[in-house]
């Protein structure tokens, strides 16, 4: 059941983070990544089993087993996961912000310039 | 005390780098004293080399390819002639470059330069070697292109590395392959390895990847047209390159491996051949150069010929010869260089149709170029007669069948008349043959000390050419040893050898080259001829620009200029990719294996059902709302709320923790440039995109949904309990995914917080000093609105914050916490404080929070590092629970201070992300 609803939901953010990622302005893609990276970061820390009130800290009496602790791997690579994700947002933010300034719009689907422009 | 000689100069490269643009004296002091260190370590040495051993020096590195370096004879004579020319070179440039140019990035230039020279010359291994030998290509373009601001030198300087880089790609290629011949990449092996290597079916492909490599450094035909364009650099560094390093480095390896690769009908001719193309191209292109650096230029390309064919011969005295002129050619060609360069800086031009009767202005430069060029044509006394004797020999010597018999000497005497003619021009047309054209002030003699270098080369070129056996005798047997792999063949090294052959070549070669050239300027009118050029360098150009041609047309005839269109490809290949398989074997759902859920409480589940919705609801809101940003941005911090509960529920707590702080920031920061952005997206206009959209979306989503589903319900063999075992008694901590993150995968960590502060250090860069245009109008009020309520709250919960912060940086080796979250913790109620407007407002150029970043990488590196200064690898922890007064025992491992690192950068690289885009500034109105 557990299983059902996080894949699910997992499927849920992937489907509407694409559909963001298909829009023509740099804000909406943005939020499309977000979803995003929910969605591979729930998937990631899926991969390594999910489990219901089995905290990865060790308890005393507690053999160190999978038996009583979830697999901790996972989290430790979705918890930096997360925070770079924060930092790539960030600086896709920063671009849009310094784009549409540099472009009068917001769009991310500029035409390439022209031939001469091109660095020699 | 090897490794010290080929890293000194990198070393010294770092030190002069970081000296002021004006420090000229400090720079050239400093650069001269190494090139004078790396002569004197190489002459310690010395007493072994006579002896005929080997000096090895090495530490591990790769698998079976130790960093090492290795000396013997002909190593030595490279090293020492590097840095000897490199001493006078130096002393040289002090004098030559102008006031603007800045010279501690000229002398760090050529130090790095140098020590990639001496790494080529003393490694110890093929791999290391073309790892030094790229380095070559890497600095001497930067050398070329020092002067940035000139087109020619940028673009001789883009050539060079195109030819040379690829050149060394070439070699690395043949390189692997000889290695793989001989069973390992140690020059003792590869050397000793010569019978097998030739042998081998791979014999022909490893020596003509090899041979593209040397032949492209040492500028052979038909890749010898960069040469010329790297004319541009300033002239000490074509004094450098072209005489004692870089092209010498084609050679040398030629020398290095001949042992093991020469001996074979293949090398025979494909290098003979080559070399003598070369020589005979260069010698006659060299006559119709009106520039002096270019006449230079194709001498130096016709010289390498002379010695790539002795190379080429098969025959043991030839392969003497060949060192022995690579000694002499660096010699009297640097001075040649150092000359044409005083004549440029004291004339104005290096032009010999404008040049001509400077004898009258700079009489000694005049003897001295005069004598040097001399050396380069052969003339006897001087040490470039005897090396062109033996090479004339050689040549008569060869036992081929045939034509070649005669014609291979034949084309040499006629090379040697040609390089006669162009060296009597080079002193007739600039110091003779009328006075100077339109110069705009009278030529004069250099500053004494620029005059110095020059001098002692040419002493260098009279010494050797008058007494041969006394001066470099030993030497040249120390450094041809090696070369020829075995014993020496009896030579004598003396200005007379009685009436002979190769002394008759001579004579007609000097009597034909100097009847040549004046009949060419007599009877030619040699001043009018337009330069000769081989195709290579059109060929080059067509290339590039077909490349560029290429690419434009594929950019433009791809849908990939457009962003949405990009991303839909990037889907529908994702799709197919991940469909193909699962398509054709089946998904392989198992519900035999038992499973979480069936675990579950049902109070979990109806909690976990209540996270599902509000995910799903919200992520459906944010989708369906997108138009509307402001709502879609809250939408999405429910999805992020959403997303930290399930982590939650799904015992991960530090997980849910970073997710829920990070989601903070995030959606601050989103408000922050919403600000800036239209609150709306405007409507799009092709229904059927937003059908296909969908359409692909709803693919994406529920593939990814029928593969989680599928992996969640199989069987897993984890390695897991790796780190479930090892967590408290080798890491010290009980909180295993902190244990984890600053411990077992702490390398991992140190990167991604490399990571994140340089994200934060590019949003700074790109926005701190960035003005909003003027006439940006707001879409909503004014911005500076801040509620009491908020400010009344922000300043009671800020010590608080700072506690929690420091509360959840310590416990989170044992406790969720840590670094990254303790980190968050404080960001996000720094950030609070500016939402609040608690304070004045921060100017964002002046934050302190860069030096965060910066601090919580030194922190962290310096703790890994600290491992490896006890004798253990980086980053290897260590802990103990030492007991405080009041506080009691505390359980500290080293890795807790590798936290404090992540703590610090953590916080750093967050303020910068979200204050500098909050606290942009308007433009002045005009």
């Amino acid at each position: 059941m557990i299983e059902l609803l996080l894949s699910s939901g997992i499927g849920v953010l992937t489907a509407g983070g694409v559909w963001l990622c298909l829009r023509r302005r740099t804000f909406d893609v943005v939020l499309g990544l977000t979803l995003l990276s929910y969605a591979v970061n729930l998937f990631i820390f899926a991969m390594g089993r999910v489990r219901v009130g089995a905290l990865p800290i060790l308890r005393p009496g507690a053999a160190p087993t999978l038996e009583h602790y979830t697999d901790p791997l996972p989290q430790a690579l979705v918890l930096t996961a997360i925070v770079i994700g924060f930092a790539m947002t960030a600086l896709l933010l920063a671009l849009s912000l310094k784009g549409r300034f540099a472009r009068g719009e917001d769009t991310c689907d500029d035409a390439p310039p022209p031939p001469e422009e091109y660095p020699r | 005390m090897l490794a010290a000689i080929v890293l000194a100069p990198f070393v010294a490269s770092a030190l002069v780098a970081a000296l002021p643009s004006g420090a000229r004296r400090t720079a050239a002091a400093v650069a001269g004293t190494t090139m004078l260190a790396i002569v004197l370590m190489t002459l310690s040495g010395g007493p072994e080399m006579a002896a005929g051993r080997v000096l090895r020096e090495s530490v591990p590195w790769l698998p079976g390819v130790p960093f090492g370096f290795r000396m013997d004879g002909l190593a030595f004579a490279f090293a020492l002639l590097v840095g000897a020319i490199g001493v006078l070179i130096v002393l040289y440039a002090h004098y030559y470059l102008g006031g603007d140019d800045p010279a501690p990035r000229f002398f760090a230039m050529l130090l790095a330069f140098t020590g990639a020279m001496l790494g080529i010359v003393l490694a110890d291994n093929l791999v290391l070697l073309v790892v030094f030998w790229e380095l070559t290509s890497i600095t001497s373009f930067l050398l070329i292109g020092y002067w940035q601001h000139r087109e020619d030198a940028r673009a001789g300087a883009r050539m060079a590395l195109a030819i040379t880089g690829g050149g060394g790609l070439c070699l690395l290629a043949g390189v692997l392959l000889v290695g793989h011949i001989a069973g390992g990449y140690g020059l003792d092996r590869v050397l000793a390895s010569g019978d097998a290597i030739r042998a081998h079916p791979l014999y022909v492909p490893a020596l003509v990847l090899v041979l593209l490599g040397a032949f492209t450094k040492s500028a052979q035909v038909p890749f010898q047209f960069w040469l010329p364009h790297a004319m541009a650099a300033p002239t000490p560094v074509s004094a450098f390159l072209h005489s004692a390093t870089m092209v010498k480095a084609g050679v040398f390896l030629l020398a290095r491996l001949h042992p093991a690769l020469a001996g074979s009908d293949e090398w025979f001719w494909l290098v003979t051949m080559t070399g003598l193309a070369t020589l005979a191209f260069g010698a006659w292109v060299a006559i119709f150069q009106h520039d002096l650096k270019g006449l230079l230029a194709y001498s130096t390309i016709s010289h390498l010929g002379l010695i790539t064919m002795l190379f080429g011969l098969n025959a043991r005295l030839a392969v003497v010869a060949g060192v022995f002129h690579i000694l002499n050619h660096a010699t009297f060609k640097a001075s040649l260089f150092m000359a044409a360069g005083i004549v440029d800086h004291e004339s104005g031009t290096r032009d010999m149709r404008r040049l001509g009767g400077l004898w009258a202005f700079m009489p000694i430069t005049a003897t001295l170029a005069m004598v040097a060029a001399g050396a380069m044509a052969g003339v006897p006394l001087l040490n470039g007669f005897l090396s062109k004797e033996m090479f004339l020999a050689e040549t008569l010597a060869l036992e081929v069948a045939g034509l070649a018999r005669v014609l291979i000497p034949v084309a040499a005497t006629a090379a040697t008349a040609f390089s006669v003619a162009y060296s009597v021009r080079f002193i007739h047309d600039v110091f003779f043959n009328g006075r100077p054209k339109g110069l705009d002030h009278a030529p004069h003699e250099p500053p004494r000390f620029m005059r110095v270098p020059v001098e002692v080369l040419v002493v260098v070129c009279v010494a050797v050419g008058v007494f041969p056996e006394a001066v470099i005798g030993p030497l040249l047997r120390i450094a041809a040893t090696p070369a020829v792999g075995g014993a020496l063949p009896p030579f004598s090294l003396a200005l007379w050898h009685g009436f002979n052959l190769p002394l008759a070549m001579s004579a007609a070669a000097l009597a034909v080259g100097a009847a040549l050239y004046f009949a060419l300027q007599r009877f030619a009118d040699l001043h009018a001829f337009r330069a000769v050029l081989l195709p290579g360098k059109r060929v080059f150009e067509a290339l590039q620009s077909g490349l560029v041609v290429t690419s434009r047309l594929l950019v433009r005839g791809l849908p990939f200029l457009r962003l949405p269109g990009m991303v839909s490809w990037i889907v529908v290949v994702a799709i197919a990719a991940a469909a193909f398989p699962l398509l054709r074997h089946g998904w392989g759902f198992e519900t035999a294996v038992a499973r979480a859920g069936a675990q579950a409480s049902p109070s979990a589940l109806v909690v976990a059902s209540a996270v599902w919705g509000l995910g799903v609801a919200a992520t459906l809101v944010a989708v369906l709302n997108y138009r509307r940003r402001l709502v879609a941005l809250v939408a999405i911090g429910a999805v992020g709320l959403a997303v930290s509960l399930a982590f939650a529920v799904l015992s991960a707590p530090d997980l849910a923790l970073t997710q829920l702080l990070v989601e903070v920031v995030t959606i601050i920061l989103m408000m922050v440039v919403l600000y800036y952005l239209p609150p709306q997206s405007p409507p799009e206009s092709a229904r059927w995109r937003q059908w296909t959209d969908g359409a692909l979306a709803l693919m994406a989503g529920a593939g990814v949904a029928a593969i989680c589903y599928a992996v969640l319900t199989r069987g897993i063999e984890p390695i897991a309990p790796f780190f479930l075992e090892r967590a408290l008694t080798e890491g010290g901590g009980t909180n295993v995914v902190n244990v984890i993150l600053v411990d077992f995968r702490g390398f991992d960590t140190l990167g991604e917080i490399t990571v994140l502060g340089t994200a934060g250090l590019v949003v700074y860069a790109l926005l701190a000093r960035f003005r909003v245009p003027a006439s940006f109008r707001p879409p909503v009020g004014d911005g500076a609105f801040n509620p009491l309520l908020l400010q009344a709250v922000t300043r009671l919960v800020l010590p608080f914050a700072v506690l929690v912060s420091l509360f959840l940086l310590l416990r989170g080796h044992n406790l969720p916490g840590g670094g990254f979250i303790a980190g968050l913790v404080l960001a996000a109620a720094l950030v609070l404080t500016r939402v609040a407007g608690v304070g004045p407002k921060p100017d964002a150029r002046r934050m302190p929070w860069q030096l965060w970043v910066g601090l919580g990488l030194v922190v962290a590196c310096v703790t890994g590092g600290a491992s490896i200064v006890l004798g253990y690898p980086f980053l290897t922890s260590t802990f103990g629970h030492p007991v405080l007064p009041v506080v009691g025992e505390v359980p500290l491992a080293s890795a807790a201070l590798f936290d404090v690192g992540v703590f610090l950068a953590v916080v750093g690289a967050t303020l910068l992300a979200v204050m500098v885009p909050g606290l942009l500034r308007a433009r002045e109105p005009a």
